[in-house]
């Protein structure tokens, strides 16, 4: 079988590869995603409050490493964005999010769990419901509904402008920014994946099913390529938690500011 | 020859966000070697603008799935 790619026998991975279900089947089954969120939030859970159940003035080794997480979504992202005085009501959102987020995300890594919650989009859909809602109903707290409407009028727009700029910025608003911030979730944790399922199920095919030295040489390497790119997706799986807080913070600030 | 068009569009509309991230980074680099204490206060800046950036390019990813 000397053009095992072309001969139609390997089926490449597609969305199609992200669909699990345990039990049951259709819209109602209980899928492998969920089993991944729900496990993440228990572990979580246990984590923190054993942890926070005896803190000592001179942290352990543990307490340090969950302190390390607990200082990058509180002083690296929210005292920078929103700023100390502001910044105590939506510490547990912030707090919360990065480490669900993160969880979940490393997920696809962990072996024997091997799934990023975050690759199914209703996840990431909910998660930015959650941030939509609270960004728009933090400024309308703040400044009343006709204030934060007139607020996203950037300042210094000449009067012929102001209504194209006004209605692109209502749709930044309201379009624009809930979409990107679940797209980008979502679609970097698909894509990761996609990428590692691409280079293991090759790598496994041109190994077992080459049929020559050269193709089964190409499977070892897409096998190291596959090594390579799991580290490459734990730096993305990291980022992209700071970037979902980071926006989540900015969005929250921008909703607060006095002008735009 | 198989495959699909929307993998070569996506591969070209992703030259754009490309180049801008790579822009943003080379700044932030600039900036930090200039500057080295004013990292903390970048650093942030160019996480949010390669975010903004990125969007682009997931979006034409999502679109190469749609279409």
């Amino acid at each position: 079988m000397p053009y095992a790619l072309a001969s139609g026998g390997f089926e490449a991975p597609g969305v199609s590869s992200f669909w699990h279900p345990l039990i049951g089947d259709g819209a109602f089954a209980i899928t492998r995603t969920m089993f991944v969120a729900v496990l993440s939030v228990i572990l979580i859970a246990l984590v923190m409050t054993a942890v926070s159940r005896r803190l000592q003035l001179v942290p352990g080794r543990t307490q340090f490493a969950v302190e390390g997480v607990y200082n990058i979504a509180r002083n690296q992202i929210g005292v920078d964005f929103i700023g100390e005085a502001r910044l105590r009501p939506f510490l547990p959102l912030l707090v919360s999010l990065f480490l669900y987020i993160l969880v979940n995300n490393l997920a696809g890594i962990i072996p024997f769990v091997q799934f990023p919650t975050m690759s199914r989009f209703g996840y990431a859909v909910g998660l930015t419901a959650i941030v939509f809602v609270v960004y728009h109903a933090v400024g309308i707290r703040k400044k009343g509904l006709g204030g934060y409407l007139a607020g996203m009028m950037p300042p210094g727009v000449p009067i012929l402008l102001a209504p194209i700029v006004y209605v692109l910025e209502l749709l930044t608003y309201f379009v624009t920014r809930p979409l990107t911030l679940s797209l980008r979730l979502f679609a970097n944790m698909f894509a990761g994946h996609t990428l590692l399922l691409v280079f293991a199920l090759g790598g496994e095919y041109l190994l077992l099913h080459g049929g020559n030295v050269v193709l089964q040489g190409a499977g070892i390497a897409s096998f190291l390529m596959f090594i390579l790119m799991t580290f490459f997706e734990l730096l993305v799986q990291f980022l992209q938690a700071y970037i979902f807080v980071l926006l989540t913070a900015y969005y929250i600030a921008d909703a607060m500011a006095e002008e735009h | 020859m198989e495959g699909s068009l929307n993998a070569v569009g996506y591969g070209l509309a992703a030259i754009g966000p490309a180049i801008a991230v790579g822009l943003i980074f080379a700044a932030y680099i600039n900036g930090v070697a200039r500057q080295p204490e004013a990292r903390g206060l970048l650093q942030p800046i160019a996480i949010l603008g390669f975010a903004l950036a990125e969007a682009l390019a997931i979006l034409g990813f999502v679109l190469a799935f749609i279409a």
